[in-house]
């Protein structure tokens, strides 16, 4: 396949890049919305944890 | 056994064994989705009747299947949950749930960008179709069910439910290109005995599908150490999970 013929994908260029882009999309989203769910978990347990703390002090 | 089993899905248990797999996932999701990638986008021939928009399959067919694959899960860890009161089925399901909605929506923009120029449009009221958009319904549904609660447990009891009553719509979006006339084609891949592929299509296809399949885990994984951590936070373990 020459990279015209690759980038062209022999006229169907508008419909097969975006489905590749968009799942490009997908995978990052989930990628950081998870880690950003992990991480304000995290914060919400160490923020009790210093509250629990507090409380028997 | 049933000792084993419930250590085995005690939340510390989990929230460190998910910890320890996600980078193992990850890593592996990566080598077979670029595998993929590259056998399908370069090396593939173009296939003779839609020419390279066939190419589209290495997103559409692994989403449309994690679709699935997530709904079940979800809907399995569920029913696990209620049935044994295993609560950490409730954690999974609630994990599951958005990354097999976006994996639904991925499936549905990429079938309707391959339907335009095979089909002439980009939405029809097609069996195959609306069952999928009804699945994206059900994860909506799902999800908004789960936050609707005041009480935690109580939204775990009914989004639980309502996954079971929900998986009747995963053989129908299965079987409804052979119960009903479709626009949508056939079974090529998943057909007992020979898949209707040519090898140089089909490796990258199945890497792909590996490929989301880890990537499922690894993102679930990470989902669900956030999920534990949620409800548990009160509880000892926590205080040297997160200070580790």
């Amino acid at each position: 396949m020459t990279p015209n013929g690759f980038w062209s994908m022999g006229g169907y260029a508008r419909f097969v890049w975006p489905c590749f882009a968009l799942a490009a999309f997908v995978l990052a989203w989930n990628v950081w919305s998870a880690s950003r769910y992990r991480a304000a978990a995290r914060t919400r347990a160490r923020r009790a944890l210093a509250m629990a703390a507090g409380g028997h002090a | 056994m049933w000792t084993w089993f419930y250590k085995l899905a005690s939340p510390p248990h989990v929230y460190a064994a998910a910890g320890a797999l996600t980078p193992w996932f990850a890593v592996s999701a990566a080598a077979a989705i670029g595998y993929g990638l590259v056998g399908g986008l370069v090396f593939a021939p173009p296939d003779y009747q839609q020419g390279d928009a066939f190419r589209i399959i290495y997103v559409h067919v692994p989403s449309a299947w994690m679709s699935l694959f997530g709904y079940t899960s979800m809907a399995v860890a569920g029913a696990i949950a209620l049935i044994w009161r295993i609560k950490i089925g409730h954690a999974v399901a609630a994990a599951t749930a958005p990354i097999g909605a976006s994996f639904t929506v991925l499936a549905l923009v990429t079938g309707s960008l391959w339907g335009r120029p095979m089909w002439g449009t980009y939405w029809a009221w097609d069996p195959r179709l609306t069952s999928e958009l009804i699945l994206l319904f059900l994860y909506a549904g799902v999800m908004s069910l789960r936050s609707a609660f005041e009480d935690p447990a109580r939204g775990d009891r009914a989004a639980a439910l309502l996954g079971i009553v929900g998986l009747v719509n995963v053989p129908i979006i299965h079987y409804s290109v052979v119960w009903w006339n479709s626009l949508h084609q056939a079974a090529t891949v998943a057909k007992f005995g020979k898949p209707d592929m040519v090898g140089s299509m089909l490796w990258p296809l199945l890497s792909m599908f590996l490929g989301f399949m880890l990537f499922h885990g690894a993102v679930l994984c990470m989902r669900l150490q956030g999920e534990v951590l949620n409800r548990e936070r009160q509880a000892k373990w926590v205080r040297e999970a997160i200070t580790a």
